[in-house]
């Protein structure tokens, strides 16, 4: 089959490979760039496991060609936490035990991620319908919901006055 | 409460400690199994079936063999030479791996591809050529049974599978006939699905120099795996000391990973064949149209009691649609599990219970929803059934439950269906729940509001679990006895390392095992690893299923650690050259009674052990315990559920949802409420999203989620959560297991809230799940819908 050579930046990082067309942008992370901490859940969009950070917006991975990610920026879970330090909405998910079997985890936070940058003080039903496309079987949401919250405070406190993170627990 | 013992740097039993796990799953650095990738790997995808029931008339591979890529298509005809194109099911049926001559459901497996990569296998699929010649299929267990159905087994006498019956038939029957009321009501608990958001999946590596198989698989129950495995291969020179199971993370369980699928045995098979190893990868279709299903039980209810309100008889008639095999995941004696736990809460004088399994041409299964075993729909029928007759007889559901519970001084209780119920106080879980909902109040508005032709209900749960599978005087899955274990060794600088038989699917396991730990021997929780899921390194269990791990391994856990202190102290005794009748143990230390400041610690102790024991006493500090728990446990609780229906739609609003448990002593609370919140959601989504639905000739209508509708965070409720703590007399250190509570008791709340709010207009049941259209029916047959 024939194969296309595609260039985008991934969590910072410009990597270049020959894929072919029909792969799904999720293949290519997971099994090209062996970032596996994405997930595939439902095949049909409608689970959010594979949700990642395209061009600022997030995207169900699953449902874009590796292709149509060209010259793009990608952002997923691997790229969450900088220099040994976690992001506040990994701090909120400890914080607030919003993970259970860490499988919708990584593609949950990264909409609600998405989510804070464009509604930094989102009320709890924003928050609710924001992450509505990304399914957990574990934790009813509640602590889900808590922890983006928990993200949301710190986030704005830091836009506010910078601080420093909690550290990555090794 | 669960008062912490232990202070913060040690973080045994009662602290929120914050979880080990979740450091790798924030950072993309779980390691489940679709994430595995082995050298030379090849990866396999399954032809299904578009057939419900269908002879195979063909299987032409010529095409996908000819597909770049394509290595080899396994059929029942190649697994057949090896006599694995059958294996048996945990019900001691039969189940195809691959057939050779029928189908027997939509989907099911039909051959395997094996490619270079999973698009190539897909390409491999679609080029397989099978023709089928079809014929009839029998979808409802009703019609399975009439004369004349479709059969749906050839080498089974009928699609009656089995009757099952428990408890005392005529003096039920006695208690019916002299009853002042009776009550009566057909329910159905559909067929749902679990869908935990991993599918299933597989990696086979089979070394064929060293006849050694390593089988990464998505399994709640590794080790029984292992043994089944050598079990069914034997005869082609597998033996259980070359199997390794190794479950990695587990992207949600909830009984769904519990079975053996065909696709992990073609994978098996296919590694085998090929010398290579083999990825199978379920995707979310197969996992709804293939996988265990849960549920399925046709329901006939009957109480009976007093026109004061008290009950005295239960009898219920269930017809059970258990797919094409009994591929039921139950312990061996009880093909119906434990659905006689049905008399619930309640201190009822008789009962009996009847079910009837059936072939149908569906997939296999039953269980698989976190249920404990049929417990849910125990807990369905009778708390439907005491909101029934509480209205019947025009007395306060919550009334009529307190006038009925079990009272706190009646335990241990034997229930005439035979159990044992360890402890509870069912009267203080409601009152609770009562108290933060404002039932008094709720019951006034809703006066009110029924006044102005609004709709709102109160719905009470207050049901009792059944777990901790179990003592081995009943208890066996394949004749092995379901008790469970854990292998403690301390390490000279006195950190641990503990292994469990059991494996955590998101439930804490690593957090929690180590705070029991911590508990019993003041080491703290942070210097234990906890390890679990290889059969290489652990000790055999029966893993992790219907609530059994803080009952049967927590268990473990408690008993080793005890085992280790009692030679701790011999090494204390040796070191402070003191008699061991002197010692005083004070969590983390060993004192000399009267002398505390002359003590050693269990650091001071495990460096002892290897390297200044006693002459005579083995080296080292570690000890292992096969948990037999002498009885079940019973945790309890009482549920209050608030709806509001929209007459313009149908669609029922939950606004409150008030939830008090009581699993005894709480290792973990943040864990147990986590896993209380999640167990409501998966009771919520039956209640009111959830179905399988198949059409009278078997095609499936929900084979993606899309149509097969998990509840998202717009529509879960905001759960408000309460305990009493009421300790199992039996278990070390008073646990109960509370994974499945939540799902068990949270249905009927829901259910009862909405026939609550119905009543009067002369509604008596509603089948969940409850839909906008279902209910939109009923405002129109009872003429309150409004246009809107």
């Amino acid at each position: 089959m024939n194969t296309h050579k595609i260039t985008m930046t991934v969590n910072g990082q410009t990597v270049e490979a020959d894929v072919e067309p029909r792969m799904l942008l999720v293949h290519f992370l997971r099994e090209k760039l062996n970032l596996t901490g994405t997930h595939i859940g439902c095949d049909t969009t409608s689970c959010g496991a594979c949700t990642v950070q395209l061009n600022g917006t997030p995207v169900k991975s699953c449902t874009v060609l590796a292709v149509q990610a060209d010259g793009g920026v990608v952002n997923t879970v691997e790229g969450l936490a900088q220099n040994g330090q976690y992001h506040p909405i990994q701090e909120g998910f400890r914080e607030m035990h919003g993970l259970q079997c860490g499988f919708c985890t990584p593609g949950m936070m990264i909409t609600a991620v998405s989510l804070l940058e464009q509604n930094p003080d989102p009320t709890e039903d924003e928050i609710r319908w924001g992450i509505s496309g990304n399914l957990c079987r574990c934790t009813g949401y509640v602590n889900i919901v808590k922890a983006i919250q928990y993200a949301g405070e710190k986030m704005r406190a830091q836009n506010a006055v910078p601080q420093a993170n909690a550290e990555v627990h090794p | 409460m669960t008062q912490a013992q232990t202070p913060d740097t040690v973080q045994g039993i009662g602290h929120s400690r914050k979880r080990v796990e979740d450091a790798r799953f924030l950072q993309g650095r779980g390691n489940f199994i679709d994430d595995l990738k082995l050298p030379g790997m090849l990866h396999l995808s399954i032809v299904r079936s578009p057939y419900a029931h269908a002879r195979i008339k063909s299987i032409n591979t010529d095409r996908a063999m000819a597909t770049p890529g394509v290595l080899a298509v396994i059929t029942g005809e190649t697994l057949k030479q090896f006599n694995v194109h059958n294996m048996p099911t945990l019900m001691s049926d039969t189940q195809m791996v691959l057939p050779v001559d029928t189908v027997k459901y939509q989907y099911q497996e039909v051959a395997g591809v094996l490619a270079t990569d999973r698009y190539t296998a897909a390409d491999g699929v679609a080029a397989v050529d099978v023709e089928y010649d079809p014929l009839p299929a029998v979808v409802d267990p009703k019609k399975a049974l009439e004369p004349g159905a479709p059969k749906v087994r050839d080498d089974k006498p009928s699609n009656q599978i089995w009757h099952w019956e428990w408890g005392d038939e005529q003096k039920t029957e006695q208690a019916f006939n002299q009853a002042e009321v009776t009550v009566a009501e057909d329910i159905y608990i559909p067929r749902i699905h679990v869908s935990s958001i991993e599918t299933c999946g597989c990696v086979a590596q089979w070394d064929p120099v060293d006849k050694h198989l390593t089988l990464w698989m998505t399994t709640q129950a590794p080790h029984a795996i292992r043994t089944v495995v050598a079990l069914v291969t034997a005869h082609l020179g597998l033996s259980e000391e070359k199997i390794r199971v190794i479950s990695p993370d587990i992207g949600g369980g909830f009984g769904g990973k519990v079975p053996v699928y065909p696709g992990y045995v073609i994978a098996v098979a296919a590694s085998i064949v090929t010398g290579k190893p083999v990825k199978w990868i379920e995707n979310r279709t197969e996992n709804l149209a293939a996988d265990s299903f849960a549920r399925d039980y046709h329901m006939h209810v009957e109480l009976a009691g007093q026109t004061d309100g008290t009950l005295t008889a239960l009898r219920i008639n269930t017809i059970a649609d258990h797919g094409y095999t009994d591929a039921a995941a139950n312990p061996s004696k009880f093909p119906a599990g434990l659905f006689h736990i049905c008399t619930g809460s309640y201190n009822l004088k008789d009962a009996f219970v009847e079910v009837d399994g059936v072939y149908t041409n569906k997939p296999p299964g039953g269980i698989a929803y976190r249920c404990s075993f049929r417990v849910t729909e125990a807990v369905h029928a009778i708390e439907r059934m005491a909101d029934v007759m509480a209205h019947t007889i025009g007395m306060d559901p919550a009334e009529f439950r307190m006038k009925n519970f079990i009272k706190p001084e009646q335990f241990p209780y034997k229930s005439a269906l035979g159990w044992e119920y360890d402890s509870g106080n069912y009267g203080a879980a409601l009152r609770k729940a009562m108290d933060m909902v404002g039932y008094e109040d709720l019951r006034r508005e809703q006066a009110e509001k029924r006044a102005r032709g609004e709709l709102m209900g109160i719905g009470i749960s207050s049901f009792t679990e059944i777990v901790g599978a179990g003592p081995s005087k009943d208890f066996d899955i394949l004749g092995i006895k379901m008790f469970d274990s854990c292998e403690i060794r301390v390490h000279p600088t006195g950190k641990a390392i503990a292994r469990f038989g059991t494996k955590s699917q998101g439930q804490a396991h690593e957090t929690t095992y180590a705070q029991i730990i911590a508990e019993e021997l003041g080491i703290p929780s942070d210097h234990i690893k906890v390890e679990e899921g290889d059969t290489d390194t652990a000790p055999y269990g029966l893993g992790t299923y219907a609530s059994r791990s803080t009952p049967t391994a927590g268990a473990a856990a408690s008993i080793a650690s005890r085992k280790i202190r009692d030679k701790a102290k011999k090494i204390a005794a040796h070191l402070l050259e003191a008699a061991e009748e002197d010692l005083v143990w004070e969590r983390g230390k060993f004192y000399v009674k009267g002398s505390p400041d002359r003590f050693k610690t269990i650091q001071d102790i495990a460096f002892a052990a290897y390297t200044n024991h006693p002459q005579g006493m083995e080296a080292g500090l570690e000890a292992v315990d096969y948990y037999d728990p002498p009885n079940l446990t019973y945790p309890f609780g009482s549920y209050i559920c608030v709806v509001d229906i929209d007459r313009g739609t149908g669609a029922v609003k939950v606004r409150r949802f008030v939830a008090v448990d009581d699993c005894g002593v709480r290792i973990n609370p943040m864990v147990v409420e986590g896993q209380i919140h999640g167990g409501l959601a998966m009771g919520f989504a039956p209640a009111l999203l959830e179905e399988i639905i198949y059409d009278e000739n078997g095609n499936l209508l929900t084979p993606n989620f899309m149509d097969y509708l998990l509840p998202t965070a717009v529509e879960t409720p905001r759960w408000e959560t309460g305990e009493t703590v009421t300790p199992s007399p039996h278990h070390p250190i008073g646990a109960k297991g509370v994974g499945e509570s939540a799902t068990v008791g949270a249905p009927a709340a829901i259910a009862n809230a909405v026939v609550d709010a119905l009543w009067h207009l002369g509604v008596r049941n509603i089948d969940i799940p409850i839909t906008p259209p279902k209910v939109w029916a009923l405002l129109n047959q009872y003429g309150v819908a409004v246009e809107e």
